[in-house]
């Protein structure tokens, strides 16, 4: 390897003439598959479902009238990516019966996500991770719980007069105000 | 042979590089203080082998990872050991990076000139805890499941792009295909990736600085071949051995496949994240940030300024002894995290209720009729052993009892205000019904307003005063006749065995020889006086089903139905539901054997009935 490298001809303009055409050669002839995998990873930040229907959760009659929550499965169609589940189980809420009608929060908890318990002799409701407990109309009963927020509240709507149709949504969990998860 | 070594070695240089790999100049002698960084080498190879032969039979998808983990460990040629090897290697290497930290840390081997090769180990401490996280998602169990979800909970209160960060990580707003796709290129192309690079660029580094020595005079100067590779090959071996006997004793858990409308209440991170499920506890709403990104980003800022601490003057004490405090306190709080949940009654009961499920599943994924292509999550859904006793809990022990509990083994708030269900139906449960002593009380009829009702006043005043002694000999056969009529599966033989003593009932019961029929319908013949329930195909299926469809039917309570709502008439439970508890009171299931002994069919209902 006694081989010398050649002496370009005193001219370091051209040396980097041509590293700057090295790079920018090399740097283009990247751009395409790295855009195309850059969108691609991207792809699920565009999808959102803005718009959650209505779905039927049960009829009044099933709800207790004596203001204890109790839960309910909420089915619905999912989509998840190339499958599409119809009328599958997304979710869980919780029904009671309030003076002005019915209350339904999601069985999610605020904090971090697991699903919140009615504690035994439904006096509130107690998360089972991280120990969040709530009252029964979805608000913090203990201060020292872990949760931001009080359980998320979703629109309820009594239609033809004894059916119970819930807009069922999640919300961003860790965050003191309810954002929706689109 | 040797020339063409000789030759080989010309074109390559091959034993050049054999050399330099192999003749390192260790000054003081070989040592067993040295073999972390050799058996941490030797953890990642055996995780990236097995990871690869894992790779070739595991599918990254909602309705098939699970599957294919199932299909690894039960189901192919020693894929058990291989994935006990990887399960366990993972935790083996997790406590080896620590004993190298420590070991660097101890020694000082930080300093100048191996600040940087001190920060590529941090790095890959990182990267390996990205494996764990990641690695723990993809066999799609509700453990691995939900202790991800929290930890993706964790990663969306990132201020500004948490939730952002989160969707990206996940793949979408939910849980599903995409976010097994992600998390399978992370831990198996990503982070491997990242990691190769990195323990390139650490021997490098290392062999660059050479080995750190306390005492260079402590034994005359050794090559590193064979003297310490004697050494590193027998701590591989401990490795391993390690490994094997954790596989072999403990075995590798499968829970239920994850199912994202179930709670799991057991939901806990590996153990050597355990520490930071323990910390989030004690940080109230609103210092989440605080607890779960500030403090542990502090921290980990000063390990990774320990090679610039360590230059001052007490630096490397400092240094020596905040990693040992931080040892401690990751060890406090990994056992107040263990402690705590082994004193909570109801982790123990869904800890308990999760080990039942994954048996269960296993089961139900190796009977004849296998896996449908809709994947294991829907053999569970409609398995009336695992669905039964938690629809029963939510819909029927208000008022019911199963055993005494509500379904789930614990015990009701109030005392029950209907009967008791476990064997309904069967020869015992009509042996207690036709007892005076136990008709009135809460197992039978004691919570209902049947309570002082006609049957209780007949089976405590008319059968042992009015009837005649050849009436109440036919009793035994009644029960058999009645009992029959349910067509219990695990009752068959004794059905069939002893037809002709259900026969005898039979007639006794539609001559009117016993006095049934004065109040029930049965088998063709009307009664008289129709106020309590058909007995033709009492108990049956479809019997039970119309009753829980509606129990105001004339067929069942009519108007003197005592409180129980028309489950399926007013859109309580579904049809499905239904059937799913109706199976579950008559034991109708999957069993592995067809004909189920009596003291296996126990098993079962014990196994069921736990807790």
């Amino acid at each position: 390897m006694s081989d010398e490298t050649p002496k370009a001809d005193g001219a370091p303009r051209r040396n980097f003439l041509t590293a700057m055409g090295a790079v920018v050669a090399a740097g283009l002839a990247g751009v395409a598959p790295v855009l195309a995998g850059i969108a691609t990873l991207l792809d699920p930040l565009r999808r959102s479902s803005d718009d959650q229907p209505m779905v039927l959760v049960t009829k009044l009659a099933v709800v207790p009238d004596d203001g204890i929550p109790r839960k309910f499965t909420v089915t619905a169609d999912r989509v998840d990516a190339w499958t599409t589940y119809q009328n599958t189980p997304v979710g869980a809420v919780y029904l009671t019966r309030t003076p002005d009608g019915i209350q339904c929060l999601n069985v999610v908890c605020p904090h971090a996500g697991c699903f919140v318990n009615l504690a035994p002799g439904a006096t509130h409701f107690a998360c089972p991770c991280h120990r969040s407990q709530f009252a029964l109309d979805g608000t913090i009963a203990d201060p020292a719980s872990p949760s931001p927020r009080a359980m998320d509240e979703l629109d309820v709507e009594i239609r033809n007069g004894d059916e119970v149709w819930v807009r069922f949504q999640n919300f961003q969990p860790g965050q003191e105000h309810k954002v929706p998860i689109v | 042979m040797r020339g063409l070594l000789d030759w080989l070695d010309h074109r390559t240089g091959y034993r050049d590089v054999f050399k330099a790999a192999l003749y390192e100049r260790i000054p003081g002698g070989p040592r067993w203080r040295y073999i972390w960084g050799s058996a941490l080498t030797y953890a990642i190879v055996i995780q990236f082998i097995t990871g690869l032969l894992l790779w070739a039979a595991y599918s990254a998808n909602a309705q098939g990872a699970w599957e294919s983990v199932y299909f690894i460990q039960y189901e192919m040629w020693g894929g058990w050991l291989l994935r006990g090897i990887h399960h366990y290697m993972a935790q083996v290497t997790v406590v080896l990076l620590l004993l190298h930290l420590m070991q660097i840390v101890i020694d000082g081997a930080y300093r100048a000139p191996r600040e940087v090769n001190f920060w590529f180990g941090l790095a890959m401490l990182g990267l390996v805890l990205g494996l764990s996280l990641t690695g723990y998602l993809l066999p799609w169990d509700q453990k691995g499941f939900w202790a991800t979800k929290v930890a993706t909970s964790i990663a969306a209160i990132t201020p500004v792009v948490g939730p952002a960060m989160q969707k990206f990580l996940v793949g979408g707003a939910e849980y599903g295909h995409h976010t097994l796709t992600r998390f399978f290129a992370l831990h198996a192309g990503i982070i491997p990736a990242a990691l190769v690079f990195l323990i390139a660029a650490h021997i490098y580094l290392f062999r660059r600085h050479g080995i750190t020595v306390r005492d260079p005079d402590r034994a005359p100067e050794a090559m590193f071949w064979p003297d310490q590779v004697l050494r590193d090959a027998v701590a591989m071996l401990a490795v391993i051995a390690t490994v094997l006997i954790l596989v072999l004793v403990r075995g590798t858990e499968l829970g239920a496949p994850a199912d994202p409308t179930e709670p799991y209440a057991a939901a806990r991170p590996e153990w050597y994240f355990m520490f930071l499920f323990q910390w989030l506890k004690y940080f109230p709403a609103g210092w989440e940030v605080f607890g779960a990104m500030i403090v542990p980003g502090v921290i980990v800022t000063v390990v990774a300024l320990m090679p610039i601490i360590g230059n001052w003057e007490m630096g490397h004490r400092f240094n020596v002894g905040l990693l040992s405090a931080l040892i401690l306190g990751i060890g406090l709080l990994t056992y107040l995290g263990y402690a705590q949940d082994r004193a909570d009654p109801e982790f123990l009961a869904a800890k308990e209720q999760a080990d039942r499920e994954a048996e269960r599943i296993e089961h139900l994924a190796s009977a004849p009729a296998g896996i449908p292509p809709t994947g294991a999550l829907s053999l569970v859904r409609t398995d009336p052993l695992t669905q039964g006793p938690k629809l029963f809990a939510s819909n029927c022990a208000s008022c019911h009892t199963y055993d005494g509990h509500d379904g789930l083994g614990l015990p009701p708030a109030e005392d029950p205000t209907a009967s008791d269900l476990a064997g309904f139906g069967s020869r015992e449960w009509l042996e207690g019904l036709f007892d005076p002593q136990r008709i009135a009380t809460l197992e039978y009829f004691g919570g209902t307003q049947f309570r002082n009702g006609e049957m209780a006043r007949f089976v405590q005043r008319g059968i042992p005063n009015a009837w005649t002694d050849e009436q109440r000999a036919e009793l035994p056969y009644v029960i058999k006749a009645l009992s029959a009529e349910a067509g219990l599966t695990r009752q068959q033989a004794a059905d069939s065995v002893e037809a002709a003593d259900v026969e005898r009932g039979r007639t006794a019961m539609t001559t009117g020889f016993v006095n049934c029929i004065e109040c029930h319908t049965y088998r063709g013949v009307d009664a008289e006086d129709p106020e309590g329930p058909v007995l033709t195909g009492w108990a049956s299926r479809e019997w039970m089903l119309r009753m829980v469809d509606n129990p105001a039917h004339d067929d069942f309570y009519g108007d003197d139905n005592d409180r129980m709502p028309p489950f399926g008439e007013d859109g309580i439970l579904t049809e499905t539901e239904m059937e799913l508890i109706v199976d579950w009171i008559r034991q109708d299931w999957y069993r592995a054997t067809v004909q189920v002994d009596e003291s296996e069919a126990e098993a079962v209902e014990v196994g069921s009935a736990g807790g």
